[in-house]
């Protein structure tokens, strides 16, 4: 099981975990306790994805190189 | 005498207004018309630069005519960037070019032909090097003017749609001297700076002058140089720009570019909807067909019939035991009796209780004798009693 790798991923590698996940059972050939699982992880996933993309304001930061090449990031709020 | 307090050689005169002058203008702008143009055997370029008021001459190396992308000649009116050299041995000075542009419109327009066709041949508008846009970019990277019209369109754009992703902003100039050198900074800072998913390079609409700096190959080569995929997002629904040719993908406005990079995020949860639903009716089905397995066993023949035979088998042991019960004392008593009538046989039949009674076995050469005619006159036989045996002859027979 993957249960616990999509924990900290992107939005992008969580959906595609989603949609395996209705491939997967969509097949019909896994175990009843792996599908339960597997649908577990699904619902939790999914809800994850729905959080993200549901919290939040647009930030924008300013990205700026020191002398030293180092970056820095300021939050640019002025519009 | 005043004379000669402060005499000092014409070299170290010289050598004064050098470093006063270069240390002046290490970097200037100029516009002007191109006059005396030459261009030596050793590839270096020679012309004067002069307006109605002064001229001054100039001088570009074969290392920066390189990089032209056009043919300069007398009369054109052009933008140079350099800076400013005393030459000792003539006592002159002049300016030592290191960027020459076209003003004007055909000029622009015959610099961006020359510059497309030497770009398309190195390969830098090749559909294969295309970097593919990521569909869910999480962080995008932005270069353009912080005050322009881009980023208030992109801003606008990307919290309607969605307000979830971050956006790193590169603030440039787009427009003017050095803004192509910012642009081409700025997309390799980005690179250097890393994790970001997709950069949109662009700027709001303007003249063809205005979006000079996204013609430049400065910039084509840093885009082309990217890891990061790039659309471009110059503003001018029409023309293509050379950053358009270059990028992986094209926006005809910053506000398109922001529509294409990121998805809407209703649409996005209708999606994350549909997939849940999927997966529960996928679950379901799965349940309802385990249901089904496990009824359609329950009921069958050859599932039964292991309960059946221990049915039968326990009915049938109830009937011995029935039966037992009842004809045990019987038979018992019917054991007894055939165990003494069959003694009683078994008696009868004792060879020896026969001859006690008065039998007696004939044996001829060893075998029993049953009948008369076996044995004639003369024949020896044995006759065995209870208690012995004897020999004897036969002397005479007849038939009964």
């Amino acid at each position: 099981m993957t249960a616990k790798k999509t924990a900290k991923n992107s939005l992008e590698s969580s959906l595609k975990r989603l949609e395996d996940i209705v491939e997967e059972l969509e097949r019909g050939e896994t175990p009843l306790d792996d599908a339960m699982m597997l649908y577990e992880e699904g619902v939790r996933i999914s809800k994850e994805c729905a959080d993200k993309l549901k919290a939040a304001e647009l930030k924008i930061k300013k990205l700026s190189k020191e002398i030293d090449g180092q970056f820095t990031l300021t939050e640019s709020d002025e519009v | 005498m005043a004379i000669g307090k402060n005499v000092i050689t014409i070299t170290e005169l010289t050598r004064q207004i050098k470093f006063s002058l270069e240390s002046s203008f290490p970097r200037v702008w100029v516009e002007g018309e191109i006059s005396n143009f030459k261009q030596h055997t050793s590839g270096h370029l020679y012309f004067t630069l002069k307006d109605e008021g002064a001229q001054l001459s100039a001088l570009m190396w074969r290392s920066r005519v390189a990089n032209l992308v056009f043919q300069p000649e007398d009369g054109m009116k052009v933008i140079v960037r350099g800076s400013i050299t005393v030459y000792p041995p003539r006592g002159n000075y002049q300016l030592d070019v290191d960027q020459l542009q076209p003003i004007g419109l055909g000029e622009l327009q015959l610099a961006f032909e020359r510059l497309k066709q030497k770009l398309d041949a190195e390969g830098l508008f090749n559909p294969e090097h295309k970097k593919p846009i990521p569909e869910y970019p999480e962080r995008i990277g932005l270069i353009t003017s912080e005050t322009g019209a881009a980023l208030q369109d992109i801003r606008s754009v990307l919290s309607r749609r969605q307000p979830s992703v971050d956006v790193v902003l590169a603030a440039v100039r787009v427009q003017g001297a050095g803004a192509a050198e910012e642009i081409a900074d700025a997309i390799n800072s980005m690179n250097q700076y890393g994790g970001i998913d997709v950069l949109i390079v662009g700027r709001g609409g303007g003249s063809l002058e205005d979006l000079w700096a996204f013609n430049e190959e400065v910039v084509a080569r840093a885009m082309y140089a990217s890891k990061i995929p790039i659309i471009s997002a110059v503003g001018h629904e029409i023309d293509f720009s050379i950053a358009d040719f270059v990028a992986d993908l094209r926006a005809p406005t910053p506000s398109a570019a922001a529509e294409l990079v990121v998805r809407d995020r209703t649409e996005f949860l209708e999606d994350i909807g549909n997939l849940c639903y999927t997966m529960r009716g996928a679950l379901e089905e799965q349940l309802f067909r385990l249901r089904e397995r496990t009824s359609s066993v329950m009921t069958s023949y050859s599932f039964n019939r292991p309960k059946d035979l221990v049915r039968e088998f326990s009915q049938r042991v109830d009937e011995l035991e029935r039966s037992l019960d009842i004809s045990f004392a019987h038979g018992t008593q019917l054991v007894h009796q055939k165990y003494n009538s069959l003694q009683q046989q078994l008696q009868a039949l004792n060879p020896s209780g026969v001859l006690k009674r008065g039998y007696a076995i004939i044996r001829k050469t060893g075998r029993i004798i049953s009948s008369a005619n076996v044995l004639g006159v003369g024949d020896k036989a044995d006759i065995q009693f209870h208690n012995g045996i004897v020999g004897v002859e036969v002397k005479q027979g007849h038939e009964l």
